[in-house]
């Protein structure tokens, strides 16, 4: 495995050599940093025009000058690499540490979001195979691989900012809208559970009601305006992510796993007072990473008392429930901050953000605040980008888990007597994600590519635009910097998604026989 | 009962195999083929559709043909050039913008019935009409996207061929050359090559934008090529004499069809999105030449005020990119072999009628 690996790395060196060779005399070639120069007419241009060229050597033919800048960059090995100035005179390494962290927010964010939705929807849409639920989805997915990113995100910033913004000031819905949107829920859950006319009928109106109801109420506390939870809202939604992820992982008849789980609940609902003043307190990060410890602690302990076979599943469903809660806990406690980031000078009732990465003046409030300010920030380019990656989750989970279906080990395992829910999410489940990995660390590549795009329709200020900045100032150092970062990045990706279906798939053993 | 029930539908089963095979019977693979993606209803109607867009987007402009000064003139359908600056329209628009779309799709509310006025998609800010823009722009985003599918294709097989075919040094080579290419995103290097060649039309941007895209095809062919020449026929075509040019391109790249043509679609689709984004970032198609693209990204900020600006080109990129995307899924299923038609209700009658009879008997 150590060899293999090695291995690896060792090509990634010789592969980045190439690309970077390639790209490296393309860029050389087709850019002109004296263009402008020539066309300018200043007095001292003929001096101006040699003075540019010493600096960059562009007396060099390109492939030369690339070893130039390589020998530079092979600095890396003696822990001193030297990626070259900017046009500005900054150094390029500099450039790029100040931009990564904005571009991984943003791929990273969107691709996790992208991977739930598009997992549970393409597998609820293999399960629903020929039904008009799985028709909807493929159409969505094919509507959703054609749309052009930097259009989609301009829609966004339209309804989703603007238009949303107008709406949270009152945060009233009107009667039109709740029927429509109850509307569409009813539709989507009813094209989900489909069966017999009248259970459509049955589920579709249950849904329309429950929905039309939670919609009036929302509208009429004004909760959109002064979004909370609190305690009680806590302790429900506690319960029913206890009996969810049971169902989901355990199957409920599994009265040990489902008694661990809701003794969860219930200590992520008590542990939400005194996380408050730990949350408050002037060491935030250590309390979130405190509160989740606590919770993970009681939750291993929970397990062992109440389990005695099936201890290891027990542990892993109670660890999730726990987690999903103190994440709420932490959802609550940002909203608890929501009025005084909404009603702030800068802010100004305009919450949802359509432009850069950060408010500005930040620095002064508290650390929930800036938190909540990254969140708003963060919504409309994530969005974008999760929309446009997701259909291919969608697409290939699908078509996975209905290969898995087909298998004999599917056939023997509801031989067996198995439960559908054993069935589905242990044994079809699992072996639907050996695949997936490879398109999932594939598709970060991707992902990054449509980062460029997205940096720049929400003006964020990552790799993104300095890589515009790089192909319009002719700034060879900057793009090949930037080059360089990405393309080590797609290939690392790759590494990582062989060495993960190794480690998924027993069968499949990396490096053997070469 | 339930018992029973399961019997029937044992033999169904039986029977819808049989019906199944009957309707391969005597037909070659390409006529299967053929008859599977006839039946796939999403992918007919996207050829029928993509079909008649081309048709009206190419035949509604003036073709210019041959010199600048005296061109020989193919008149188009619609009355305006996209060079043309009508007057700028100013009454009748909403919240005292100007240039407002004239198209009248809905009949009945406001009286007029269908109509399509005098510039139906409205008119840009210095009054040139914008349905000459917009299929000026897909006639350009077309374009791109042959260009780009057919080079990537000849491209991507004949180097995954050559590779997977002679293996060992010339093998190595090539994938080495393609893991330089796929390693960075395609939007980098169209940037690096559109910024400086945008500027010499779309047709010269596809081009370049083809001699990189062909890599994740020529993977495909390669993959196929290992497997298929290792088979039996190829032997036997070696052993009857004939050359490795002749058991390249007339037994193996056949076999090998399928998967070409199908993502040789998908990457046209992905080629108009790479077209239509590097218009945007500035780094593609420039003007004075239009594309889908470019007006998108000249006009964004209008959105508030002038949306139409915005909705056309929009639309008839995804409405390019859907029925493309639509076509590959069709093909998909027409060339997978495992791929076993639905049966509609009617076969499935015809089935049991088929039992019954067997019953009788």
């Amino acid at each position: 495995m150590l060899a293999y690996v090695l291995r690896r790395l060792g090509a990634l060196v010789v592969i980045l050599f190439g690309s970077s060779f390639l790209l490296f005399n393309l860029a050389a070639i087709s850019t002109d940093p004296l263009a402008e120069l020539r066309l300018s007419d200043a007095q001292n241009k003929e001096q101006l025009i040699l003075n540019l060229s010493r600096e960059l050597r562009l007396d060099l033919p390109p492939p030369l000058r690339y070893f130039i800048w390589l020998r530079g960059v092979l600095g890396i090995f003696v822990g001193n690499p030297n990626f070259g100035l900017t046009r500005e005179q900054e150094p390029v390494i500099e450039a790029i540490i100040g931009a990564i962290p904005t571009t991984i927010r943003l791929v990273t964010v969107a691709t996790i979001v992208a991977i739930i939705l598009g997992i549970s929807l393409g597998i609820t849409s293999a399960l629903r195979q020929y039904t008009r639920f799985d028709y909807g989805m493929t159409f969505f997915a094919f509507l959703l691989f054609s749309l052009p990113i930097f259009w989609v995100a301009v829609l966004l910033k339209q309804y989703l900012a603007i238009d949303f913004n107008d709406f949270l000031v009152t945060a009233k819905i009107s009667p039109p809208w709740i029927v429509m949107l109850s509307a569409a829920t009813g539709f989507f859950w009813a094209a989900i559970f489909s069966g017999s006319r009248k259970r459509v009928v049955l589920i579709f109106s249950g849904v329309f009601v429950a929905n039309s109801i939670f919609l009036t109420f929302i509208s009429a506390t004004e909760w959109l305006a002064y979004p909370r939870l609190g305690p009680i809202a806590i302790a429900v939604f506690g319960v029913g992510i206890a009996f969810g992820v049971t169902y989901l992982s355990m199957g409920l008849s599994d009265k040990n796993a489902l008694k661990t789980t809701l003794l969860m609940a219930a200590v992520g609902t008590i542990s939400y007072f005194p996380a408050q003043t730990i949350l408050d307190s002037n060491r935030p990060r250590l309390g979130i990473l405190g509160l989740f410890i606590v919770l993970l602690i009681v939750s291993i302990a929970g397990a062992f008392v109440f389990s005695r076979i099936d201890r290891g599943p027990i542990i892993r469903t109670s660890i999730i429930t726990s987690t999903l809660i103190g994440l709420l806990i932490l959802l609550d406690k940002m909203m608890q901050n929501w009025r005084p980031y909404v009603e702030s000078d800068d802010v100004n009732y305009r919450p949802v953000a359509t432009i850069g990465q950060s408010t500005i003046w930040l620095s002064e409030v508290s650390f929930w605040v800036r938190v909540l300010d990254f969140a708003m920030h963060l919504i409309l380019p994530t969005l974008a980008l999760t929309l446009i990656s997701f259909a291919g989750y969608i697409r290939f989970s699908r078509g996975t888990l209905l290969d898995v279906l087909n298998q004999d080990y599917i056939r023997t395992a509801r031989a067996k007597g198995l439960t559908e829910r054993t069935v589905i999410m242990r044994h079809a489940f699992r072996n639907t994600m050996i695949p997936l990995t490879t398109i999932m660390v594939g598709d970060i590549a991707g992902i990054v590519g449509g980062a460029i795009i997205t940096e720049r329709v929400f003006a964020w200020q990552g790799m993104g635009t300095l890589f515009n900045k790089a192909i319009n100032t002719f700034d060879l150092n900057l793009l090949m910097g930037v080059i360089v970062f990405l393309s080590t990045l797609a290939i690392l990706a790759n590494l990582i998604a062989d060495l993960l279906y190794s480690v998924l798939d027993p069968r499949i053993r990396v490096g053997a026989g070469k | 009962m339930a018992r029973n029930k399961k019997e029937v539908e044992i033999t169904n089963e039986a029977n819808e195999n049989a019906i199944a095979n009957k309707e391969t019977e005597g037909l070659s693979q390409g006529q299967i083929v053929f008859r599977r993606f006839i039946r796939h209803r999403a992918a007919m109607i996207s050829v029928v559709f993509l079909f008649t867009l081309i048709t009206i987007v190419y035949t509604s402009l003036d073709w210019r043909i041959g010199d600048e000064e005296d061109p020989f003139i193919i008149p188009g359908w619609w009355k305006y050039g996209f060079e043309d600056m009508p007057e700028l329209r100013f009454e009748d628009c909403p919240g005292g913008t100007v240039g407002c779309p004239t198209i009248d799709a809905v009949p009945f509310i406001d009286g007029d019935g269908i109509s399509l006025g005098e510039h139906p998609f409205g008119q840009d800010d210095i009054g040139r009409d914008y349905l000459a823009l917009v299929m000026r722009g897909a006639q350009r985003s077309i374009l791109v996207m042959f260009i780009i599918g057919g080079i990537a294709a000849t491209l991507g097989t004949v180097i995954g061929a050559v590779s997977g075919y002679f293996r060992g040094f010339v093998d190595a080579v090539l994938m080495r050359l393609v893991d330089f290419i796929i390693t960075v995103p395609v939007i980098i290097i169209g940037s690096v090559i559109g910024f400086h060649y945008g500027n010499k039309g779309a047709a010269f941007l596809a081009l370049l934008l083809g001699l990189f895209s062909w890599t994740g095809l020529s993977r495909l062919v390669r993959g196929e090529f290992l497997t298929l020449r290792e088979r039996e026929f190829v032997d036997a075509a070696r052993v009857a004499g004939a050359g490795n040019r002749r058991i390249i391109f007339k037994h193996i790249l056949p076999n090998a069809v399928g998967v070409i043509i199908v993502s040789v679609t998908l990457l046209m689709s992905g080629a108009i999105l790479t077209e239509t984004a590097l218009s945007y970032l500035g780094f593609g198609v420039v003007a004075p030449d239009v594309s889908l693209g470019l007006l998108i990204s000249t006009y964004q900020d209008a959105f508030t005020t002038r949306p139409w600006l915005f909705w056309y080109p929009g639309l008839f990129i995804i409405a390019i990119a859907l029925c493309i995307n639509f076509i590959g899924d069709g093909l998909r299923d027409a060339f997978d072999p495992r791929q076993r038609r639905r049966l509609s209700r009617k076969d499935k009658a015809n089935a049991r009628k088929l039992e019954s009879r067997a019953e009788v008997a």
